[in-house]
């Protein structure tokens, strides 16, 4: 117990610490996580923690990222990426597993050797890559939402790797090239002696759990990537026939399809029932692992179940809860995960064959570099975003960790190859937040015109957000939707959120005054909150965090009543709305009219009325205070008194001429014409 | 029978002198539309299709108002910019109004001798009318000559109003009987020029 507690503590500090410093110096996060892990390397070491391990667990936040990632990709938005998720993921997979290994056998290496590696290295980084888009915004352009599904193919792809690798195993030949590798090594063992003392732990953190742990492991590897299990093999169908196989397999997705299109519902409806907010989070990661372990029961990716789950609720109500539930999980595991990938970076190993690994890291980044380049051109990739896809996907990624553990232990690849190339995937992995400072210091600033049309792009994130879907709230979002703005409609109101289905009303179900499902429905972007909620203390308390973590964000308040208008001011709301009085106006108007009163005339006693009663309204605020209570209010009280008697003294004038009522619309009365004819005169006279 | 159309607007409806004397005995006259513009309209929200129905239905359009700064009342000004549409009343297809009359009624605070060069109107009083008639002329409408009532303010002190009213009514009569003779009446017409046909 303690030493796990002191274990989540070293990895919790090193993160708080590194993150806001990377941040802060413009490097992002994901390298503020991989420095960290770095920096902790050796002190897991000293404490004996399996990094591996902790990786293989970590990498369930992949999966996580994948089930957010498929929340804010709605069906058909899937459907219309088909060609770029085949065409440029398959292109990119082929094309660069192709030239690897061409390189490989340049090198003498045999064939099967070459193919493994092709492989192995075609894929990149989807954690740091996705993590590193939605940090920048940078996902909804259209060199993000490229990489994206070159990514999306590649989590694809690697199911069928993982069958095919067995084949190619040649235990003879791996086994020559070992002992040939095992002479070889004890010279870098003696050449690094004087390096250090800690030289045979070093050896110890990388090689022996390369060889033992990835070697346990590999067996499994294929559901390591999302299930994080390291238990006992899960996998239920290895031993049926073929078409069994397929067979379950369709049905396992068409389960996750209908699941999350049939059963989210009834299921968040019940949990509501128990007005806990934690259980939606428990709900939410209970989906997310069930579907985790379904697909890995029946051998498919972990990260393809939840992705498809994500993209079936993306219409659905409850994507904002979800996203915000999922969320922080999502972003510690990944953390986590980016600081293993730090601390495993072997540096004796790095040190004792320093240009060969970091010319094979440059060599692998620049191929698939020139490589994104070229699909970039061939699928009309332009500008900025031509860069962007070739920059960010130049990487070799977390699946290469899975397959390169799995080729050792199915004798594909030796272990001295399978560690050098470890070493050069995570290298490449560390040098990508480095390519996405390029790109945004470098290239950026060439396509700036680019930029500012494609920011109107991106802007497709609701443009106002409407909290509350009462009267009022109903109200103000048809009039914003009828002027054609987007808009996202957040109401914690189940049962009334059921009653609107059969109309197409669209709202999401969520707490509008829970921050982080207002990040997730994208509060970043919008330009306007409109809060339209009942509550009057949770009305103050949106506005309070919303000021003060959105200075540029117009907020436009409901005020249940004068008292709530002072309130809202002082909590820095500058659009406040009253939520009755414009209906009462109305209403006194309505009665002058019925009462004989000429409509203009009432129209006119109507906003002489509201100028009268917002005057008073401003005079009263400056002796408000909301810490006593109105009545208790000395010079509250005091003032209230001083403006009724002065509207009793206007009302006595009202009735007669040139009162603020008729202002301008009165004839001038014959002295001021007599005065104008004088002054004519004398003007003429003058003249002559 | 022509059929007469009479737009009335006064903001200050309830100071009047002489306009709401006018509106109040127009009201009688039978076999007119009156519209009040400020009570349909208190919040100048104009329904251009209605108001476009209306002088479809019409022949001779009367604009009742005070003189507001040698111009009407606001909400005139709203009307035209609304209803007068390209299309609808002029421009291309834009003849829906021709051969139509289009009139004022018009009460002026100032004297007859300020609407002179030397007076301190400095101008005679159909110049700052040019705008409507070329309105008119651009709808390929008629425009008649104003009716016309100068020093308004001084009218109920001078035992003006009553002549004026009634003559207002004879107008409206004389219009909806085809009684009035547009080509003999002067540039400014008052209740001792009314140009009424002899009855045959």
């Amino acid at each position: 117990m303690g030493s796990f507690l002191l274990l989540a503590f070293l990895l919790l500090i090193a993160g708080v610490i590194a993150v806001p410093l990377a941040s802060k110096l413009g490097l992002g996060s994901v390298l503020g996580y991989l420095i960290a892990g770095i920096v902790l390397g050796p002190v897991l070491l000293a404490l004996n923690v399996d990094v591996i391990s902790l990786q293989h667990f970590a990498e369930f936040g992949v999966v996580m990222m994948l089930f957010l990632v498929g929340l804010e990709l709605e069906p058909q938005r899937l459907w219309e990426m088909r060609a770029k998720l085949l065409g440029l993921g398959g292109l990119q997979v082929g094309v660069t597993a192709g030239i690897a290994a061409g390189v490989s056998l340049v090198f003498g290496l045999p064939w099967t050797f070459a193919v493994a590696i092709g492989l192995i290295l075609a894929l990149s980084s989807t954690a740091i890559v996705l993590q590193t888009l939605n940090e920048k915004n940078l996902m909804k352009t259209d060199g993000g939402q490229s990489s994206f599904s070159v990514l999306l193919f590649q989590d694809i792809a690697v199911i069928p790797m993982l069958a095919l690798i067995p084949l190619l195993a040649m235990p003879d030949l791996v086994e020559e090239w070992d002992m040939a590798a095992l002479s070889h090594d004890t010279e870098i063992v003696e050449t690094l002696d004087s390096h250090g003392d800690d030289h045979a732990d070093t050896t110890h953190g990388g090689e022996t759990h390369a060889s033992d742990d990835h070697g346990a492991d590999a067996a499994h590897a294929g559901d390591d990537h999302g299930g994080g299990d390291h238990g006992p093999d899960l996998n239920l169908v290895d031993d049926l026939p073929g078409w069994a196989q397929a067979l379950v397999t369709f049905a396992a997705i068409g389960a996750v399809i209908a699941g999350g299109s049939y059963l989210t519902r009834p299921l968040f409806r019940f949990i509501e029932l128990a007005h806990l907010r934690e259980l939606f989070v428990a709900a939410a990661l209970m989906m997310v692992i069930g579907i985790a372990l379904l697909m890995t029961l029946v051998g498919l990716s972990p990260a393809l179940g939840t992705f498809l789950a994500g993209v079936v609720l993306a219409n659905s109500e409850y994507r904002h809860e979800l996203e915000s539930d999922i969320d922080p999980f999502r972003g510690l595991l990944l953390g986590l995960f980016f600081m293993t990938v730090g601390a495993a970076i072997d540096f004796g190993l790095l040190f004792g064959n320093f240009f060969i690994i970091i010319g094979l890291t440059l060599g692998l980044m620049l191929v698939k570099a020139l490589v994104l380049y070229g699909l970039a051109i061939i699928f009309g990739i332009k500008g900025s975003d031509r860069w962007l896809f070739t920059l960010s996907l130049a990487q070799a990624g977390e699946f290469g960790f899975v397959l390169l553990s799995f080729v050792v232990a199915n004798q594909v690849l030796p272990q001295v190859i399978a560690d050098q190339l470890l070493l050069a995937v995570a290298i490449s992995m560390l040098l990508t937040p480095a390519l996405f400072i390029v790109y945004e210091r470098v290239i950026t600033p060439k396509f700036i015109e680019d930029q500012a049309r494609e920011a109107d792009e991106i802007d497709e994130e609701g443009t106002a957000i409407v909290a509350g879907f009462g009267k009022m709230g109903g109200i103000v979002n048809r009039m914003l939707r009828r002027a054609g703005y987007t808009t996202v409609v957040l109401d914690h109101n189940a049962g009334l959120l059921e009653r609107l289905r059969p109309f197409g009303v669209k709202v999401f179900y969520g707490d509008a005054t829970r921050p982080d499902l207002l990040h997730a429905a994208g509060i970043e972007e919008a330009k306007l909150l409109v809060i339209c909620i009942d509550e009057r203390e949770e009305i103050t308390e949106l506005v309070k965090y919303a000021t003060q973590h959105y200075p540029n964000l117009h907020i436009t308040a409901r005020a249940v009543d004068r008292h709530h208008v002072y309130e809202l001011y002082a909590a820095g709301c500058r659009d406040i709305i009253r939520d009755t009085f414009d209906s009462s106006v109305r209403m006194g108007r309505s009665a002058l009219e019925a009462l004989g009163v000429h409509p203009h005339e009432a129209e006119l006693q109507a906003r002489d009325f509201e100028d009268r009663d917002r005057y008073a309204l401003r005079e009263l605020a400056t002796t408000f205070d909301p810490d006593i209570p109105a009545h208790l209010n000395e010079p509250y009280v005091q003032r209230v008194k001083e403006l009724r008697e002065e509207e009793e003294a206007e009302i006595q004038g009202l009735n007669m001429h040139n009162t603020r009522l008729d202002r301008g619309w009165h004839p001038p009365g014959t002295r001021d014409v007599d005065s104008i004819v004088e002054e004519n005169e004398a003007a003429r006279d003058r003249k002559k | 029978m022509a059929r007469v159309l009479l737009y009335y607007a006064h903001p200050g409806h309830r100071h009047s002198h002489v306009n709401k004397e006018m509106f109040r005995a127009a009201q009688k006259v039978d076999g007119i539309t009156i519209v009040d513009m400020y009570a349909e309209y208190p919040r100048h929200d104009i329904r251009v299709e209605r108001e476009q129905e209306r002088l479809l239905d019409h022949d001779v359009i009367l604009f009742q108002h005070p003189l507001f700064w040698y111009s009407t009342p606001g909400l005139v000004k709203d009307w035209i910019d609304l209803t007068l549409q390209s299309g609808f009343a002029y421009g291309d297809n834009g003849d829906k109004l021709k051969g139509k009359i289009l009139m004022q009624a018009i009460t002026a605070a100032g004297p007859e001798d300020a609407y002179t060069t030397d007076g301190y109107q400095h101008f005679p009083l159909r110049t700052f009318l040019t705008p409507m008639e070329q309105t008119a002329n651009l709808c390929k409408m008629r425009y008649a000559s104003p009716y016309s009532l100068y020093s308004a303010l001084k009218a109920p002190g001078a035992g003006e109003v009553a002549p004026h009213v009634s003559g207002y009514v004879s107008l409206l009569e004389a219009l909806r009987d085809d009684r009035y003779d547009f080509d003999a009446a002067p540039d400014v017409v008052s209740y001792a020029t009314l140009p009424l046909k002899v009855e045959a």
